[in-house]
């Protein structure tokens, strides 16, 4: 029961943090670190998957109405959190598929590659929804990736401090 | 029949996905449109009241600049207000042209390819949609959409605005917009080929829109080419306002936008 307060208290932080602070960082002109992926990175392992699909499409909603945009956010989210299991398969294998994975105790470099890919595919329907026009797809790329390392570090130390302690 | 509800119970998370993101896109194709977006914006109640409370504490650490900025323009008043003393004494507030209100920027963004800026005057303050922004440094947007305390207008830096320009010293003029790229640059296009231009040269903006009053500054000449239809010129304008760090705005309302419009009925 305290777990499922504290996640909750977890989101709404999330929220207010991006909201109110990383959409405004604007390092090197237009590059902002998108740190309420974290939720949906780390939401627990075992998961009824029609509530964590409904419930990364609610959140992110909720990012798109703080930052004025239409539904990139939530179509970014929704979609990584409906292909998270394939990409838990992926990066953890046999582990996932006994349901032994614990997301405090994952290998460092099993941790770098499935962040990394869940930040990449995000990161590359938002900014690509929010762009739509195929001539610019060099810009899409390029927001991606600058975008993604900057989220990868927030994330990554978020990590350390919350979940590893 | 019984094969179908199983189908549907076995993939119902496949079906709940595709379905919302059905909905994602529509949103995202339907309401990208200028003026459709009222469903998903951040000058509704909740959203506002927190950047709000945002801007009261962050607004201490811009104050310096920002008072550079209304010292100069106060001297620019005085000035006006000194050169024109005879004619100050005739004018009383019911023959404006246009009505002027100051608000503040509580919420700014400039990093996606349509921005939007929320301000802390609404419909109370007699702000309506397709009013004017202008900051002292220049134009910066068009408001669409407003609620009782809020409203929140459409940023020069969004692909889907378009103002009539004019050069300040001539009378060819184009159609502004902003393809995206860079947040100090916007794009003037369809101006004619015979147009002098020559850069640093003032674009203002043109008579020919109801929004906003003839001659208020837009930016310079960056650099000029001609279009792929080699019949008009492609200009790259320099912003005169600093998008970035915009605090004090004013909103211009046309008083007599109702009367011209009905002409056209």
């Amino acid at each position: 029961m305290s777990k499922i307060f504290s996640n909750i208290i977890l989101a709404i932080s999330l929220i207010l943090v991006q909201g109110l602070f990383f959409n405004n960082v604007n390092f090197l002109g237009n590059i902002n670190p998108f740190i309420y992926l974290f939720f949906i990175a780390y939401f627990p392992i075992k998961n009824n998957r029609t509530f964590f699909i409904s419930c990364a499409f609610v959140f992110g909603i909720i990012i798109d109405i703080f930052s004025d945009t239409h539904a990139i956010h939530a179509a970014a989210t929704l979609t990584v959190s409906f292909i998270r299991p394939s990409i838990l398969k992926l990066f953890f294998g046999m582990a996932y598929e006994h349901q032994v994975v614990k997301f405090n105790s994952i290998e460092l470099k099993q941790n770098i590659f499935y962040l990394s890919s869940i930040i990449l595919i995000h990161h590359f329907i938002l900014f690509g929804l929010e762009i739509f026009d195929t001539s610019k797809i060099t810009y899409i790329l390029k927001n991606t990736i600058n975008s993604g390392i900057l989220t990868f570090l927030t994330i990554y130390i978020l990590y350390e401090l919350i979940i590893k302690k | 029949m019984q094969r179908i509800i199983y189908f549907l119970i076995r993939n119902k998370d496949f079906i709940l996905f595709l379905s919302l993101l059905a909905t994602c896109l529509s949103i995202n194709i339907n309401f990208n449109e200028y003026n459709k977006s009222k469903f998903i914006n951040s000058s509704n109640f909740i959203f506002s009241s927190l950047y709000n409370t945002k801007f009261t504490v962050s607004k201490y650490f811009n104050l310096e600049f920002q008072n550079k900025l209304l010292v100069e323009e106060n001297r620019q008043l005085r000035l006006f207000k000194y050169n024109n003393s005879r004619k100050s004494n005739d004018i009383s507030l019911e023959k404006f042209d246009y009505n002027v209100t100051a608000s503040s920027v509580i919420k700014n963004s400039y990093s996606y390819s349509n921005n939007f800026i929320t301000i802390d005057k609404g419909k109370k303050d007699g702000i309506s949609p397709d009013n004017g922004v202008i900051s002292s440094k220049g134009v910066v947007g068009i408001i669409d959409n407003t609620s009782e305390n809020f409203s929140r207008f459409i940023s020069i830096l969004n692909t889907n605005f378009l103002l009539n320009a004019k050069f300040k010293n001539s009378n060819y003029f184009g159609v502004l917009s902003w393809d995206g790229s860079n947040i100090n640059k916007v794009q003037l296009k369809d101006v004619p080929k015979q147009a002098n231009v020559a850069i640093g040269d003032t674009i203002v903006t043109g008579g020919n829109s109801l929004i906003f009053p003839k001659g208020i500054l837009i930016g310079y000449v960056n650099s000029y080419k001609l279009d792929s239809s080699e019949n008009y010129l492609e200009l790259e304008i320099n912003l005169s306002t600093d998008m970035t760090n915009i605090e004090n705005v004013y909103i211009i309302d046309n008083n007599n936008i109702k009367e011209i419009n009905s002409l056209d009925e």
